[in-house]
Order: structure tokens, then sequence, then C-alpha cells
């Protein structure tokens, strides 16, 4: 099976700093790939380098079977790269639905057009209202967005990620700051979405990581120091000298 | 609740159109009413008002909507009137050439300035737009062959297909009211269209729309040049108004004037820039007949009405329930 993202010899450097050291991995289709290591060990680097928030210094990109490493971070996310933040991103002032509907508005049709209401637009707007209702958001759609909890925001940056129906999604601590029963909601989500998207997790929560995870690797110092489904990373002792070993597993 | 919500939406959005609609009209009426101020004088002053409007108009889908504080858009004044001061100086007189031609100036600079500056943002946006204009300003006043510093009178009136529909004496007060309510529904409609949408949503977050899919840098450039069209046209009104043409309505003063009107109005509302165009020029004149040292008195105004009314004139209507 060919890989749907596949990364090659990527690096980065701030100065002598290798924040991205030579990492090479692989997403394929209907897997969930989990991204995990200590504090400071690069992992957000590389979702923006992969999204194209990032210029990497070397190495390259494949996706869908196109050299995406020259394009822009519009064009990939055009191309079907979908992404969630670390920190919550959305549009603050719109409402939960508009900003659903301007995110499959970018995937149906040129946004090109100057005359008509968009948020008349039934297609776009029925679209948000399913990927609501598949994060259990649909209640809220007309609250502004900036008004949601923090549980919240992040249920809806995911549902603006699923509307566009990306081919990969790139997940920065999806679960960062929610509770524990919102995390456990939260996991079966992404375990349900996981079958038709594939995934590249970075997550710290180890609890979701081994449930989500059909491979994971493991990132130290910008180098990645194993790869392996969750039990072989588990038995590695490389890997858990170098963070595993931190948490009972 | 969505139902509501939207319901709610709506109806606000109809008092805020009929609110536009009204202030048309009784500008549309300007001819009428004006007798019991001072006839000629009155209508002549607000058509100057009108044609700030036009500008501010389209500095508020920069401002407003884009959240791209131009601190040059007087350029576009300058450009619009030279076009059509340098036109009339030629012997071309027919509106017919000399609209498109204003466009395609203004678009043209908008375009090249707009993708310089757009590659800033916030401070540097500003200081870089202001450049430009400046930069336009200097080369108007020393275009020797057309009055240079001194400004060009126009000996010849602009002809609408042989009619006087845009000369002072003519129709240009309806000529300019005509070319505000486009200008205005245009605006409207631009806002909250797709292409207005995004513009929005990139002036609060542009990392999470160009995560979308939206290369930001393309619908901003857009907005600039569109903006630049349109205070383009309002250029051109002002020479049609003086059959005169001077650098001086493209200095910087001139585009902080539109910033305050956009701002004193109420930024990325509908109204808004209508509301901040009339007061601004209205008052200034009231203040200055009633008072000489009127600057005492419009200086510390705005800086309360901006201070004191969230959201400007419009804002401060809307709350008195005017517009909800």
């Amino acid at each position: 099976m060919t890989p749907v993202l596949r990364l090659e010899n990527l690096h980065k450097s701030y100065g002598a700093l290798r924040v991205t050291d030579g990492v090479s991995l692989a997403v394929y289709p209907g897997e969930c790939h989990a991204l995990i290591g200590p504090n400071g060990a690069g992992k957000t680097t590389l979702i923006h380098q992969i999204s194209g928030s990032l210029k990497s210094d070397s190495g390259q990109l494949l996706f869908d079977g196109r050299d995406i490493t020259k394009l822009s971070l519009p064009q990939r996310s055009a191309a079907g790269l979908g992404r969630t933040f670390q920190i919550t991103t959305l549009i603050p002032q719109f409402s939960v639905l508009e900003n659903v509907a301007l995110s499959a508005q970018a995937k149906s049709g040129s946004s090109f057009r100057f005359l008509k209401p968009a948020a008349r637009e039934s297609d776009l707007n029925a679209q948000a209202m399913s990927a609501l209702e598949q994060f259990d958001l649909a209640g809220c759609a007309a609250r502004t967005a900036g008004e949601l909890s923090h549980g919240e925001q992040r249920q809806l940056e995911l549902a603006m990620a699923t509307v566009a129906a990306p081919k990969v999604l790139l997940l920065d601590e999806p679960m960062a700051g929610i509770g524990k029963g919102e995390s456990v909601a939260l996991t079966k989500t992404l375990s349900r979405l996981k079958t038709t998207t594939p995934m590249l997790l970075v997550e710290h929560d180890m609890e979701a990581v081994f449930k989500l995870a059909d491979r994971v690797s493991v990132l130290v110092y910008g180098k990645i120091i194993a790869t392996g489904t969750p039990q072989e990373v588990r038995a590695n002792a490389e890997a858990r000298a170098a963070y595993l070993g931190q948490e009972t597993l | 609740m969505l139902a509501t919500g939207s319901h709610v939406i709506s109806n606000r959005q109809n008092r805020s159109i009929a609110l536009g609609v009204g202030i048309l009209l009784v500008l549309a009426l300007t001819p009428y009413w004006a007798g019991a101020f001072g006839g000629s004088y009155v209508v002549s002053l607000v058509m100057k008002a009108m044609i700030f409007a036009i500008a501010s108009l389209s500095l508020n889908l920069l401002i407003g909507y884009g959240g791209l504080v131009s601190f040059g858009h007087a350029a576009f004044l300058g450009l619009g009137s030279y076009v059509t001061g340098i036109a009339i100086t030629e012997g071309m007189t027919d509106v017919i050439f000399i609209l498109p031609m204003v466009m395609a100036v203004s678009g043209l600079f908008a375009l090249v300035t707009g993708a310089i500056s757009l590659r800033t943002s916030g401070v540097y946006f500003i200081m870089i737009t202001l450049a430009f204009g400046q930069m336009l300003f200097f080369t108007l006043s020393s275009l020797a062959h057309y009055g240079g510093d001194d400004g060009l009178t126009l000996w010849d009136a602009a002809t609408f297909f042989g009619t006087a529909f845009f000369q002072y004496d003519g129709g240009l007060f309806y000529a300019v009211l005509i070319i505000l309510a486009l200008c205005w529904g245009f605006v409207s409609l631009l806002s909250g269209a797709r292409f207005g949408r995004v513009l929005r949503a990139a002036k609060q977050n542009k990392l999470r729309v160009e995560t979308m899919g939206f290369n930001t840098f393309h619908y901003q450039l857009l907005a600039y040049v569109i903006a630049g069209m349109i205070a383009g046209v309002a250029g051109f009104l002002f020479a049609c108004q003086a059959e005169f043409v001077s650098p001086a309505i493209s200095t910087w003063q001139r585009s902080g004037d539109l910033i305050i009107m956009v701002v004193l109005g109420g930024m990325a509302t509908r109204n808004g820039p209508l509301l901040g165009a009339l007061f601004f020029v209205l008052v200034e004149e009231a203040l200055s007949l009633v008072l000489h040292e009127w600057r005492l008195i419009f200086g510390p105004l705005l800086v309360l009405i901006v201070l004191f009314a969230n959201g400007g004139l419009a804002g401060l209507l809307r709350r008195l329930g005017v517009e909800e």
C-alpha cells in the first residue's frame, strides 16, 4: 500500500538548534499515526512544516501521490491536507455555523463571488450543520465562536477540519486543556473519524494515543527514535528511556 | 435556536437596510429641503459630503471588513480627479471615456501598490500606504504641464452622451447620488457574499483562513483594487463638481479625514461610512460658521464619539434602537 502522506528526511534549524533533524515517516490510508515525544521535541514544528505554515530547510513531502514540498499553506490545504491547532484557532466573531460554512465554502467552487449572500447558501449551511451534528455542536450553531467553552472550541476546530473532507488530518494535541470526560468522548469521535480519514496525531494524553493509534513514532530532539505498533513502542527500551518511562503504561 | 438566531440577524439586517435607504432618500430630496437652510450652498455641501461618502464606503471595505488600515486612500481621489482633469484638458470630455479610464488607472495603481503594501501588515502597512500616497501627491504637484502645485482649471465640462448630466449646473447632484447608492448597495452585498466573508474572516484570523485553503493575499489585493477604483470614481466626481483639480485633494491629511469618517461612522457597518462622511462634512461646516475656533470643538467631539460610541455613529444608532 502506498502511504497517503510521506515525509522524507525533513530538516529545520534555528541557528545551531536542529528542531527537525532528518525526520521521515509515513501515514497510510485508514491509519492513525501518533507522534509522541517530550516537550520541546519538535512535534508542533513538524506539524507546521507539513501543513506549510513553516518552510522546511530541506527534505521532501509527498502527499496523495504528488510532491507538495514547494506548495504554500493554502495550496496544501486546498489539496486536501486538513489540520487542527494546538492553540485553538477560530474566526472568533463569526457564528459557529459560519465558521464551518466558511470551511465548506473553501471546498465548494470559487469564492470570488461578489453579490449573492453567502450566509443564505443552503448547501454550505447544510454541510456545516451535518459536521456540527457529528461533533455535538448542532445546538450551538447560532452562537458566536469566541464565546464557546474551550472544549466546545476544540470540537468546533475538528468540525471545521472535517467538513472540508481532507485526505489526511494533522491533529496537534486535540485533547489539550479539556476535561477527562470530554477527552473520552473525543477519543470515541476520533476513532470513528479514523475509518474515513487517516490522521497524524500529536498528543500527550497516552490513554488516547494507545486507544487510537495504529502506529506510534517517538520524536526526541527532532529525531525519530522509534516507530512501530503501540506494543512495539511500549517495549522499546530507548523510547521508554526517552519518554514513556515517565508514565505508567 | 438556529432559526431564532438567523431571524434576529435578518431582522437587524432589514433595519440597517431601511436606515441606509432612508438616508439616501433624505439626500435625494436635498434640493427641496435645502431651501430652508441656504439653498444652493447647502446642495453643494451635501454633494461634497456624498462624494466623501463614496470614498469612505470604499475605505470601509479595507479598514472595516478587511482590517487593512490604509493611510494613503486619498491617492485614489487624486488619481481620479487628475485623470479627469487631464482627459478634459486634452479634449476628451465624455464621461463614457473618462470613467473607464479613471477606473483603469486607479485599479492599476491599486494593483501595483497593493501587491507591495500587502507584503506587510499592521503599522508597516499603514506606513507604506502613506508613503505611496505621498509619492502620488508629489508626482501630481510636479506635473508642470498640468498646473503643478497650483492645480488645473478645467475650461470644459464633462459631457455624458452630449448631455450635461455630469455638470454642476446640470444633473451632477443626481449623478453623484446614483453612484453613491450603487456603491452603497455594492459594498453591502460584497461584504456578505463569499468574497466578503473570506475578507472578514482573514481580518480576524489569517492563519485559520489560509489553513482552510484560501490564499488571503489574493482576496485582500482584489479588495484593495476594488476600493481604489471606487475612490478613483469619487475623485472623478470631485473634479466634475469643482471644475478644478489640485494636488491638495491627495494630501495625507485627506487620507486621515477618510479614516476618521470610517471610524466615526462605524467600521464594518453598512451605513457607517454614509453617517461618518455626512457628519464630518456637515458638522465641520456648521461649526466653522458659528465659531472661528471651531477646530477646538470639532477635534474633541470626534475623540469623544470614537471613545464613547462603541461602533461609531452606526453603533450609537443601533443602541438607540434605530437599527435593532
